[in-house]
């Protein structure tokens, strides 16, 4: 006999929740900050630049433009000041993106305690209704941005998955709020602990492709643009790597997340087997899994393909990531199957 | 990424357009490199993610014949014209099967070639070294200084052999060339695996393709619901719905038994937002693997089937079985027995059909609901407000006439047809509804008869499935994974060492390295191997003048990894 749901706890877990939210949208703004300085920053150094007409290289270079200073000196302004791997320790401190990073680490570690504070209220996994797939994959999305972040610089997308976090939350707590509650019987399995942990692990990292896909596509038409001698117009994106290093790395990550959905696909499968006796029966979660497979499958072809590197691949990316959402939202609330437990 | 261009253009080079040659033989060759070229695989792949949509946006025959024959009634324009391109059949249709099959096609014919090239290059040795090694993406050069080398006795052969067993310690096959030279050598390559994982994660695809096949000729699955008490016995006349693979036979079928003793079920009572969601569903069950074997007590669950004779047997469904008794106009019994009500929500709020062909000399059937728990709102409108039996009650209409079941037509026993029949109860005419608590008995109008509620029991409805292949598709599709995994993780690199005396004894080796296909860390690689290097000839670790060269090198050729590791922001 399972013990009962501890109501008190889940109320807690939901303010933490609130108060994770909060601390999102404060990292967020300060995010949106960093890019919107470095840009006048930039601005500035330009500014001064075209006063003093490519003086001296060396002392421009060490004012520090957010970038290798080399770059500067030239006469047209190269389309990329950010180091190109990713590391850190090049260019310049950017003291509000650290305000940022840690204001997000807070915000994960409170959205952390909301989530294990949930699964104690309701002894088990807490991923059992759409609730809790989002405030669950949220945390994985910030969680695993997080100690990608230890590695590679990539604070540059730092406002855009920090915004996709706030999103998912707010679809949560708005869209699908849900009480601490048992499992129904068709989710009472062990396969839900494996099938759906992966299934949200893989797709927040297709989450963080998808942020650095759209920035690939517009640094790849920013790059043309520069190369035709055009104005820069989006100049924010200097604090972007090129596009081709944004492409490796998002191939790397979606590789990985792949290797995880093809997991959760086949988990799925052996858990329908159990549960409603057959492994695959084109129910509409099931053709929605696969047309998700199939698109990143052909994304991992494109990157092996004359003429589909680059922006058809990032294309791609973004098309998967879009089935994701889809599978996600549209066909748990809309269509009925026989995954229609989404607790909606 | 200079040489992961050059590796794509490798392999992307049977995508180019070939100008075919004239002739049948020529056209052929030239539709079969189309075929099995990378960007005729990818347009299937994406052909194929499209062709799967259809089947989620209309309702498809396999899962729901009934809602398409009532789509195909709501849209007598449009549906029929769905129907011809087989929109409600779209994972067996013939454009959805000629995309995947062309697909596997090509799969075969782009696996076949590899394997064989594979094969090969398993069985040869690494590849010559080439002539200028700081060519290669990554490269560098190690000395080692006369006096070292003289102190250990060490000549360029010994050096090359010692270079090729460090190399060997790290996992790469190796060979020594040109040995006894004053220049000797090292091929080595490390990283097979990655090939052969791909060709067993492609292969294996196929082999889940034919698993699914096999398990659609030879299996079956059918459906049966069993009332508290009764016994389902595995022969074709004891299934509600049967659907046998194509090459089934009847004798396929074992014929064990199935009873069912008694369903618990548990309903959540302590939490108020979840009041009556349910907890749990089990059903005690005694089974018998043929007539006259031995019995045994088994436990059903939803997540939980139960194996017997070759089968899986699963809980897909539960209910309501009302017990009904209905007199004729003379007295008799026409019909008795629990009637399967169908639950239409988490209240349990059942529709309930019920015939009775026998009556005389009018036949009679009743359509209605069954309310675990019925209450009466305030406009009179009967519904369940539970879904356990604390109030169990039937609302019933009744008819009498012809029930059209003579005529041979296969009729739904959960549809009862009233436009042929007259009308005897319903809240529309004088005499209302029929409203019966357990234990009640209504005298129908005109003497027609009567209709008693008995009991209640409950009913489970089972699936049962047999398929002979489906530990084949399993273990394919592990294989795939692992397959997978192996292709897209381990990094395939070769290699090359080439020492290079001095006349005063000094040594130089010389090394370069290359990756196949995407590699972010063949540069530490390189850096690893210097180390290994170094510290097997013990030199005193050089970081000026070459390393810059490297690295400028290494940027120059796009590998895109700085040697910066300091974090200091
Ligand atoms: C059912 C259809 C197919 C699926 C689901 C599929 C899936 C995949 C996946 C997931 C990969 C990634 C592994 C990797 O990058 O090493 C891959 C790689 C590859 N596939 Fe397929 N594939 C299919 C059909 C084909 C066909 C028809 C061809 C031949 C034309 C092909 C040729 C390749 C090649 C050459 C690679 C290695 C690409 C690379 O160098 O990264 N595949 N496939």
């Amino acid at each position: 006999m399972p013990q009962p749901v501890n109501a008190e706890l889940g109320q807690a877990s939901e303010l933490l929740m609130l108060l994770a939210s909060i601390a999102y949208v404060v990292a967020f703004i300060f995010f949106v900050l960093d890019l919107v300085r470095s840009s006048t920053t930039i601005n500035a150094v330009e500014a001064r630049l075209a006063s003093e007409q490519a003086a001296s290289t060396r002392s421009l270079a060490s004012v520090g433009a957010g970038g290798g200073g080399s770059t500067v000196a030239e006469a047209r302004p190269a389309p990329v000041t950010a180091d190109d791997s990713m590391d850190y320790g090049s260019g310049a401190r950017r003291g509000t993106a650290r305000i940022a990073v840690a204001l997000t680490v807070l915000a994960a570690v409170i959205h952390g305690a909301a989530v294990v504070s949930r699964a104690f209220a309701a002894h088990r996994v807490p991923w059992g209704n759409m609730y809790e797939f989002c405030t669950t994959g949220a945390l994985l999305v910030s969680v695993i941005f997080l100690i990608t972040l230890t590695r590679k610089d990539l604070r540059f997308v730092g406002s855009f998955v920090v915004g996709l976090v706030v999103v998912m939350l707010c679809a949560a707590t708005v869209g699908f709020p849900t009480p601490v509650s048992r499992l129904i019987p068709a989710l009472q399995s062990y396969w839900l602990i494996v099938h759906v942990s992966i299934a949200v692990a893989s797709s927040a990292i297709f989450t963080i492709t998808f942020a650095m896909s759209v920035l690939q596509l517009l640094q790849t038409s920013r790059e043309a643009k520069l190369l035709a001698g055009k104005a820069d117009t989006a100049k924010f994106l200097r604090l972007v790597p090129s596009a081709l290093s944004l492409e490796n790395l998002s191939y790397r990550l979606n590789a990985i997340a792949f290797v995880g959905w093809t997991f959760t696909v086949m988990a799925g499968a052996i858990w329908a087997e159990q549960a409603w006796g057959r492994y695959w029966g084109w129910d509409t979660k099931e053709v929605w899994s696969f047309v998700i497979w199939t698109v990143y499958a052909g994304y991992l072809h494109a990157r092996a393909t004359r003429g589909w590197t680059g922006t058809r691949a990032a294309w791609l990316s973004i098309v998967g990531y879009l089935c994701i959402v889809f599978n996600f939202t549209i066909v748990n609330i809309y269509f009925s199957g026989l995954h229609s437990y989404a607790g909606v | 990424m200079k040489q992961d261009t050059d590796a794509r253009a490798a392999s992307g080079a049977r995508g180019d357009v070939v100008v075919p040659e004239l002739g049948v033989v020529g056209s052929l060759r030239w539709a079969w490199t189309q075929l099995t070229s990378m960007r005729t695989a990818l347009f299937l792949l994406l052909l194929l993610a499209v062709g799967a949509v259809p089947g989620s946006l209309f309702p498809q025959r396999p899962a729901n014949p009934a809602v398409v024959t009532q789509y195909l009634q709501d849209h007598p324009d449009t549906g029929p014209v769905l129907d011809w391109f087989q929109l409600f059949d779209v994972y067996s249709s013939v454009w959805f099967s000629a995309i995947y099959l062309l697909l596997f096609i090509s799969l075969i014919g782009c696996v076949v070639p590899r394997a064989r090239a594979h094969y090969r290059a398993v069985r040869s040795t690494p590849p010559r070294t080439p002539k200028r090694l700081s060519r290669l993406p990554v490269h560098g050069t190690v000395e080692v200084p006369a006096e070292e080398a003289r102190a250990v006795g060490l000549t360029p052969s010994s050096a090359a052999r010692q270079a090729a067993a460090v190399l060997r310690k790290r996992g790469y096959r190796v060979d020594v060339r040109d040995d006894g030279t004053a220049q000797p050598s090292v091929g080595a390559e490390r990283g097979l695996a990655k090939e052969f994982g791909n060709l067993v994660f492609h292969i294996s695809l196929m082999g889940v393709l034919v698993a699914v096949a096999i398990g659609g000729l030879f299996g079956y699955t059918g459906q049966k619901v069993v009332v508290e008490g009764d016994t389902f016995v595995n022969t074709l006349i004891g299934y509600d719905s049967f659907s046998p693979g194509s090459n089934f036979s009847d004798d396929r079928l074992e014929p064990y038994s199935i009873r069912l003793d008694a369903f618990d079920v548990r309903f959540d009572r302590e939490q108020e937002s979840n009041y009556g969601q349910p907890l749990d569903f089990t059903a005690n069950l005694t089974t018998q693997d043929g007539p006259g074997a031995e019995e045994e007590q088994q436990v059903l669950k939803v997540n939980a089937p139960v194996s017997i004779g070759g089968t899986n047997v699963y809980l897909v469904g539960n209910g309501y079985a009302p017990v009904v008794t209905v007199r004729d106009a003379e007295g008799n019994i026409a019909s008795e027995g629990p009637v399967v009500a169908v639950p239409s929500d988490g209240l349990y709020t059942s529709l309930i059909v019920i015939k009775a062909p026998d009556a005389q000399p009018d036949q009679l059937g009743f359509v209605g609901f069954f309310l675990p728990t019925a209450f009466v709102d305030e406009e009179g409108v009967s519904f369940s407000r539970d879904p356990d039996p604390f109030n169990p009650q039937l609302n019933l209409n009744s008819y009498y006439g012809d029930l059209g079941l003579d005529d041979g037509t296969p009729e739904n026993v959960y549809v009862l047809d009233t436009e042929e029949l007259t009308e005897l109860n319903s809240r529309n005419n004088d005499d209302g509804g029929i409203v019966l608590s357990v234990g009640q008995t209504y005298d129908l109008p005109e003497g027609k008869g009567s209709i008693t509620f008995d009991g209640l029991k409950r009913y489970i409805a089972l699936d049962i499935h047999h398929d002979p292949a489906k530990v084949g598709a399993f273990v394919f599709a592990m294989l795939a994974l692992f397959g997978l995994a192996a292709s897209l993780f381990i990094a395939r690199r070769r290699l090359w060492v080439r020492i290079t005396g001095h006349d005063d004894g000094g040594l130089v080796a010389e090394y370069g390295l290359l990756a196949r296909g995407e590699d972010h860390r063949l540069q530490d690689e390189g850096l690893m191997v210097r180390k290994l290097l170094e510290d097997r000839w013990s030199v005193p670790e050089v970081t000026t003048g070459e390393y810059r060269v490297q690295e400028a090198a290494s940027s120059a050729a796009g590998t895109g990894q700085s040697q910066n590791t300091t974090k200091d922001n």
